[in-house]
């Protein structure tokens, strides 16, 4: 299968080795993977703020970008729900966009979903022999009904230590703009998520959104040299 | 086409300050977070297990939610058809566009009965017109009955909750309270729940058998029959509604639904959403009056107050479904750690954050829309399904709207990400700005790669939390670097 990643802007310049684990894992089952390089950005910022009129630009680029291709995976379960849940929204009022993005939508997955549930894969022959544990994001728990998945495929990696997160699916307080435009409520909530993680004792906090571990892992930093450090599953996959 | 604008409401639907502001004291105070903490738990948990008892429970929500997606269809043909069934029943309708006249309306009908005290069962309605406040200019004292209301009032408080007002005291304080302002207690009063209990009764019951005007809300209005239709937990409103002579009924139009048949729906949602029970103690029905039993004067108020100017918004009218459960509240990360006073308005938590900047026009609450993670906790739990998380985002987009005339940092910096993520070749570029930018910054910090303290705005961010610095090489540098890429190359759009 010909798969196009999306790698996301966050990832793409701040966390390159994401993406690049998914290309491993992509490459190791068999499969080629390509990456558009007309590929910006999913304009998540800029719908969330209320920046609509900014985010059309971006849509179309991204539409642009990924036009033609089978399937489309993103290691981001917030930009996968962007595309499948907001851009039909988007559209309305413009039936051209609104045919492709209705396209797009239903053949673009986040990863775990792409590897449950299209390729029928959950052992990925994977090592990762620390303690850690699994925050499911927002957007991935709720948005898109991610589930058990990205759990179903790190049960799977060999010598890992899973470790139960109190309140998992209480929200971390990022938000996208929320951390700038409520910064005490959001710290509240981080100050809360951190010390849920830390009762863990787990080495790693894993999740599928590099935005969120960006928000947990600075919080954890600031509370405690040596606390858990954020990764995103897919790189405990493609170890 | 009409355009004659629609008058927003008025009353206590927006703050003084804006919400950021106003949460900063609320999460200094950690009595009230643990207050808060302990009380939306625990009745998420309940909530949570009663649902789970009712096999059809998402048929339940979806039927809910056409209901009112019906009633919004068709609103002003079930007001004319629940006007003329109430009246045919002995009721006395009254229309108020907004507060003032709504309140106007009701001083009136309590002064014309001669009396300066009233009785009140728990309505957020009053609340959002400020009826207590009009009430006292014109030298009418309102008792509020409903055990958390009295608190709430006894206190000099608002509500800071939609169906629990004072979620935000526990026992102790609320002994305090009942020390300092209820004449007949001492201060032997205990903080025991059933003397605290005793206490507010005996304090009632007085009001109860001398009152001759009572003023209530309701949860529903059936258009059908003429039926108002009150859930309670206490039997303090039903007290409010049978005893005295007249009974003043200030009824949202949102409360509307078309028939009788409708109720069996939604004295099922109701509860379970809103205290995780299977039924709650009191439903009082009441339609007119009736020779010899219960008031001998109805008055319905049908109040507007910018519910019309949220009809007609297509995307955020859907929450005028909301039938005031408060299961958004309880389950609100933000809610729980701010309590209802800083959304400013009578409604709180993810729907106030809806309701209310429609009812009054995005100008006057532009902050609430923001007051959200957008983690969509609120929409799974809504027993009509409103998309709480959807209407958000519409109306942030009325926020910005609002203000694209005039300046703005945010504006420029959005306008300028757009103008760059619109095209692949700008955006490289910025992504190599970027990296180059934090070069340096890596190597003054030895190496690591996040940062402590930045400048405004990103100051925002690092006064909780490290922010992450760019890597070395970008992803899209490494594809190029490592990659035959020529097949990738042709699908750059020119």
């Amino acid at each position: 299968m010909h798969i196009a990643l999306f790698v996301t802007c966050v990832n793409d310049l701040m966390f390159p080795d994401t993406g690049k684990a998914v290309v491993r894992i992509l490459e190791r089952l068999g499969h080629r993977v390509g990456f558009p390089l007309g590929q910006t950005c999913c304009g998540q910022l800029h719908v969330n703020t209320g920046y609509r009129d900014e985010a059309l630009p971006i849509v179309r680029q991204f539409v642009r970008a990924f036009d033609g291709y089978d399937t489309v995976v993103s290691p981001s379960g917030s930009c996968v729900a962007m595309v499948r849940h907001t851009y039909p929204r988007m559209a309305e009022g413009d039936p051209d966009l609104a045919a492709l993005v209705a396209e797009l939508a239903a053949r673009t997955y986040e990863l775990s979903e792409l590897l449950v549930d299209l390729l029928g894969v959950t052992d990925l022959g994977a090592r990762f022999p620390h303690r850690a544990t699994y925050h499911p994001t927002c957007h991935g728990l709720r948005e898109l009904g991610l589930g058990d998945r990205p759990l179903t495929l790190l049960r799977q990696v060999r010598d890992l230590e899973l470790l139960e997160l109190r309140g998992a699916d209480q929200c971390c307080g990022f938000g996208g703009t929320f951390a700038f435009k409520n910064p005490a409520v959001s710290g509240a909530m981080l100050h809360d998520k951190c010390a849920a993680v830390l009762d863990t004792r787990a080495e790693y906090v894993l999740a599928a959104d590099n935005s969120c571990l960006a928000h947990i892992g600075g919080g954890l930093s600031r509370r405690r040299a040596g606390a858990p450090r954020p990764l995103h599953y897919a790189e405990v996959l493609a170890s | 086409m009409n355009d004659i604008p629609i008058p927003y409401g008025r009353g206590d639907l927006d703050g003084p300050a804006r919400f950021q502001d106003a949460a900063r004291p609320r999460l200094r105070d950690g009595l009230l977070r643990r207050n808060l903490r302990r009380a939306t738990h625990t009745i998420r948990d309940r909530r949570a297990r009663a649902v789970t008892e009712l096999p059809d429970w998402e048929e339940l929500r979806e039927t809910g939610r056409a209901i009112k997606a019906r009633v919004a269809r068709e609103l002003p043909e079930l007001l004319e058809r629940f006007e003329e069934a109430a009246t045919a029943a002995g009721a006395v309708v009254h229309w108020a566009r907004d507060a003032d006249e709504a309140c106007r309306l009701v001083t009136g009908l309590v002064a014309e009965t001669g009396e300066d005290e009233v009785i009140k069962a728990k309505s957020m309605t009053t609340q959002e017109i400020g009826l207590n406040r009009a009430l006292g200019a014109a030298g009418i004292t309102a008792h509020e009955t409903d055990l958390a209301e009295l608190i709430v009032q006894l206190a000099g408080d608002t509500p800071s909750h939609i169906l629990v007002p004072a979620i935000h005291y526990n026992r102790h304080q609320i002994r305090d309270i009942f020390r300092r302002a209820m004449p007949e207690v001492d201060d032997t009063l205990s903080d025991e729940v059933a003397d605290l209990a005793e206490a507010a009764r005996r304090h009632l019951r007085r009001r109860f058998l001398n009152a001759r005007v009572a003023i209530s809300g309701a949860n529903f209005a059936v258009a059908e029959t003429g039926t108002l239709v009150m859930v309670e937990s206490e039997g303090n409103g039903r007290m409010c509604l049978t005893l005295p002579e007249r009974l003043i009924s200030v009824v949202g139009i949102d409360k509307l639904v078309p028939d009788f048949a409708d109720l069996e729906v939604f004295l099922q949602l109701l509860p379970r959403s809103a205290t995780g029970e299977r039924m709650n103690p009191y439903t009082s029905l009441w339609t007119g009056v009736h020779e010899g039993d219960g008031p001998r004067s109805v008055h319905i108020v049908l109040l507007d107050n910018g519910r019309s100017a949220a009809l007609a918004d297509p995307v955020g009218r859907a929450a005028l479904s909301c039938i005031r459960c408060s299961a958004c509240l309880n389950v609100c990360p933000v809610y729980e750690r701010t309590g209802g006073h800083a959304y400013g308005s009578t409604y709180p938590g993810p729907i106030g954050a809806i309701l209310s900047p429609q009812l009054t026009g995005i100008e006057a609450n532009r902050s609430l829309p923001y007051a959200s993670t957008l983690c969509g906790a609120c929409k799974d739990v809504c027993p009509v399904k409103i998309d709480i998380p959807e209407i958000l985002v519409h109306l942030r987009g009325q926020a910005v709207d609002a203000r694209r005339a005039g300046p703005s940092l945010e504006r420029v910096a959005m306008r300028a990400l757009s103008w760059l993520m619109a095209d692949p070749h700008r955006y490289e570029a910025a992504l190599n700005t970027a990296r180059r930018g934090a070069a340096p910054l890596v190597t003054a910090l030895g190496g690591r790669r996040t940062v402590r303290r930045l400048p405004w705005p990103m100051s925002a961010w690092t006064s909780s939390r490290d922010a992450p610095l760019p890597a070395p090489e970008s992803f899209r540098d490494w594809w190029h670097r490592t990659r035959d890429a020529d097949d990738e190359r042709e699908e750059v759009s020119p």
